[in-house]
């Protein structure tokens, strides 16, 4: 029997306003409240909203054969409270179901893993904090911001206590080897690793409505053909995803939410040799079959599956430095208002907005980016950064 | 003394540096005697106009709304031309423009001043060449109607220059063309040849040329092949329309300097980005400034970001007329690295508004200026030198801002004017 394990990534950045070198010192308002609503709404309004109530029906449905995992970030929480409220009541359902199991992550959706593990720590129990004050779940599984994986981040995961991290099934790191099983972390091989398996992945996430694609249209049925098909080898079945997949990245015309509502039914019929199982289910189900070396950070973003999505040019590099500069001072201010701005600064999304790489994932870059081009996004934050970090220098005690 | 002049529209129907200039020159012409008959451009935006009419000078003040110096108006006479040309000699007046046209479908000044104007349907398209070759047959008819009624052709800017060239082979006048900036100012190295040969063939009809500063007229002589002697350097002055000095609240606290301008090559921005890492290398309590846009600005962001100093060093992208001005208001000291610069009139603007100026040697305003910091543009240890002290020693900035102030106040268009008339009489006496 093969474990189909589905996890659902939710993120919603805080977009900052058009912030001028005028403003600096003068208005302390980052963030664009009416971009961050109306982007709020409308996903809430085609994903979030009708996707959350099928799969409370279908876990309904299928009493607890159909299990899935969600990771929520810090920022999409917070952006649900204030914009919409109804999307949170409707996840809370979700979890009182049991068959729902919520990862911890970054609170902030941040890269902190890859500069500061002191601050990726604290980040970490802001979020396990907060899902557990949501959703009444304390969670013993982890992603961390865009699967971004590396041993020494594996390590460090392992000793917070967690026994199973997602990573990617990258092909640089994989080899010959097959992410359908379950592997154990280098450097603590404590760590469960649960690897996705990117084809079967974006065969729903990106080709789903793609009409120029020899397998469109895909239907429920033919899907789980290769789920159980013996051509598939392995144990487990890694399915992780953005969630916005659902209505907003693939529309509901192109039939994304039938194809879904028809998913769990066509897989668990007698025929087939196929369970649903969440993350940590997954993880004590099975013993990692090797050990996975990774000394460079991997993540799922763009072709090379590295972070260079969000760091590697000068002006992503500048910028994360000085946002990192910051830290021991947030923290000696540690004024709620300030740890406010500063969680929302580190949201990797304002380095994905810096990226210049316009190749292959060109268009993926472009779509997310509220920003005319790289230069505009790095200006644009440098002016709330300088501007932050000379608030913050008044609240510090004169020495 | 009557003089034909092919000049521009004054402010505020066109705003831009040229209108500016011929405005200026006028009035000084007007106070030392001299009657102008100015022969205009303007885009009637109506078919049925007659293409030429000649306007009350008062009528032409009075839409200008500047009621006080009457007399003056009475020495002049308008004749405007229905046509789309706009002056764009000086390189950032032209971009501010374009790219605000571009940005906003609109400028500045009313919607309709611009609407089919030819420097907006591309740089230099064929249109506007034709436009210029009929502009010029429409002056030669002015001429020749106007027979008697002047003694000098005065021509501003290469759009009229076959316009002056017409109007003297027509009248047999003296012909006077005035270099506000040359192709090389505007273009680098990579010239339009069209617009080089117009202004070497103005150049070479014309009796006498008057450049803007001896820099321009070096680069007449040397690049041009024009005789010296039949060039004059005459440097512009300036002339504020605002009152005194408002204040702007200051949102920080650090010292602000500030490059102003297009960022493109030959306004020198990566010098002043050299010399900013090594004055923050020293200074905390400092912060960078540069407002504008133009081809080299990705480059620049990059280079800053690179030598990790982004968090002091900020873009405020194109910027509109008030905020042009808050800038002036906020900076504490101005630098103007320019490579190549004919004259350079906003370092003129900075002490107007108290604000010490670093300029480079390599611009015209450099040849008129005293209380200002002159350093080699590529010299960024210099650059970096002048803004230390400026920051860092009061007395100095005070020295600067104070005396600076008195000395632009002192840069008057009579005195320019004297000059040119003096031009006139060169001319006419062969």
């Amino acid at each position: 029997m093969k474990t189909v394990c589905l996890y659902f990534q939710v993120h919603q950045p805080m977009r900052l306003r058009k912030y001028r070198f005028f403003d600096m010192g003068k208005n302390h308002n980052y963030l664009d409240d009416a971009a961050n609503r109306s982007i709020m709404q409308k996903v809430a309004r085609r994903c979030y909203l009708p996707m959350n109530a099928l799969l409370l029906k279908l876990i309904d449905e299928h009493k607890g054969a159909f299990r899935v995992t969600f990771s929520i970030s810090g920022p999409a929480i917070e952006q649900f409270k204030a914009w919409a409220p109804e999307v949170l009541e409707s996840f809370k359902k979700l979890a009182a179901t049991g068959s729902v199991e919520f990862l911890a992550e970054t609170y902030s959706h941040s890269l902190a893993s890859l500069v500061d593990m002191e601050e990726f720590r604290a980040e970490v129990e802001r979020h396990r904090r907060m899902v557990h004050e949501e959703f009444g779940q304390i969670p013993t599984a982890f992603r961390n911001t865009e699967l971004i994986y590396s041993d020494a981040i594996g390590q460090e995961v392992a000793q917070m206590g967690f026994q199973a991290m997602l990573a990617e099934g990258a092909k640089h790191v994989l080899g010959w080897k097959s992410p359908n099983y379950i592997y154990a972390g280098a450097l603590d091989q404590r760590l469960h690793l649960l690897l996705r398996n990117y084809k079967l992945s974006d065969d729903i996430a990106f080709r789903f409505s793609n009409r120029e694609w020899s397998e469109w249209p895909l239907t429920a049925e033919k899907y789980v053909g290769w789920l159980n098909d013996p051509q598939t080898p392995g144990e487990v079945l890694n399915l992780f995803m953005d969630y916005e997949t659902f209505g907003e990245h693939q529309w509901a015309d192109s039939g994304i939410f039938d194809f879904i509502g028809r998913l769990p039914k066509v897989a668990l019929a007698k025929s087939n040799d196929l369970e649903f199982a969440t993350v940590s289910e997954t993880s004590a189900k099975y013993q990692p079959v090797g050990v996975l070396s990774c000394p460079h950070p991997m993540s799922w973003a763009d072709e090379e599956r590295d972070v260079t999505a969000w760091l590697g040019n000068e002006l992503q590099d500048e910028a994360f430095r000085k946002l990192y500069a910051l830290r021991d001072k947030v923290r000696t201010v540690g004024n709620p208002d300030f740890d406010f701005v500063w969680n929302f600064m580190q949201n990797s999304d304002h380095f994905y907005y810096m990226a210049t790489k316009w190749l292959s994932d060109g268009d993926v870059h472009t779509y997310f980016n509220p920003y005319g081009s790289a230069y505009e996004a790095f200006i644009n934050y440098m002016n709330v950064l300088a501007d932050f970090s000379n608030e913050l220098d008044k609240q510090l005690p004169v020495l | 003394m009557k003089v034909l002049m092919f000049g521009w529209e004054f402010p505020p129907h066109i705003a831009g540096g040229l209108g500016t200039a011929t405005y200026g020159l006028t009035r000084g012409l007007a106070k030392h005697g001299v009657e102008v008959k100015m022969v205009v451009p303007k885009a009637y935006g109506d078919e049925d106009q007659r293409f030429v009419r000649v306007v009350n000078a008062s009528d032409v003040v009075t839409r200008f709304g500047d009621e006080r110096h009457r007399e003056i108006w009475d020495k002049m006479t308008f004749i405007e031309i229905d046509s789309n040309m706009i002056p764009y000699a000086t390189p950032e007046e032209w971009e501010r423009k374009r790219e605000e046209w571009e940005r906003t479908g609109t400028t500045s000044e009313s919607r309709d001043m611009w609407q089919g104007r030819f420097s907006f349907s591309g740089r230099y398209g064929e249109n506007l060449m034709e436009e210029v070759a009929r502009y010029a047959m429409v002056a030669a008819e002015v001429a020749r109607q106007m027979e008697g009624e002047f003694d000098v052709i005065h021509a501003h800017d290469w759009l009229t220059y076959y316009a002056g060239i017409a109007a003297k082979a027509v009248s047999g006048k003296p012909l006077v063309v005035h270099m506000h900036a040359t192709e090389y100012d505007r273009s680098g190295e990579n010239i339009n040849r069209t617009v080089y040969d117009i202004e070497r063939a103005g150049m070479e009809a014309a009796d006498r040329v008057i450049a803007v500063s001896n820099l321009t007229r070096n680069i007449v002589i040397e690049k041009y092949g024009i005789p010296a002697h039949k060039v004059v350097a005459v440097h512009n002055a300036v002339r504020f329309a605002t009152g005194p000095v408002e204040d702007v609240e200051r949102g920080v606290e650090d010292k602000i300097v500030t490059f102003l301008g297009r960022i493109t090559y030959q306004k020198g921005p990566d010098y002043f980005v050299e010399a900013a890492a090594k004055v923050l290398k020293r200074l905390p309590n400092v912060r960078f400034v540069m407002a504008g846009s133009g081809d080299m600005m990705n480059h620049v962001v990059r280079r800053v970001a690179a030598l990790g100093i982004a968090d002091r060093f900020h873009f405020t992208g194109f910027l509109k007329g008030d905020d042009v001005h808050k800038m002036f208001l906020l900076s504490d000291v101005y630098v103007m690295p320019s490579v190549s610069e004919p004259f350079g009139i906003s370092p003129l603007e900075a002490m107007r508004s108290n604000v010490p100026v670093i300029i480079s040697k390599q611009s015209g305003v450099a040849e008129v200026l005293e209380y200002a910091v002159k350093v080699d543009y590529w010299d960024v240890d210099a650059m970096a030198d002048a803004i230390y002290a400026l920051v860092e020693y009061p007395a100095l900035s005070k020295m600067f801002s104070a005396k600076g102030l008195e000395e632009v106040t002192g840069l008057k268009w009579d005195n320019a004017a004297a000059k040119v008339k003096q031009v006139y009489q060169d001319a006419i006496n062969g």
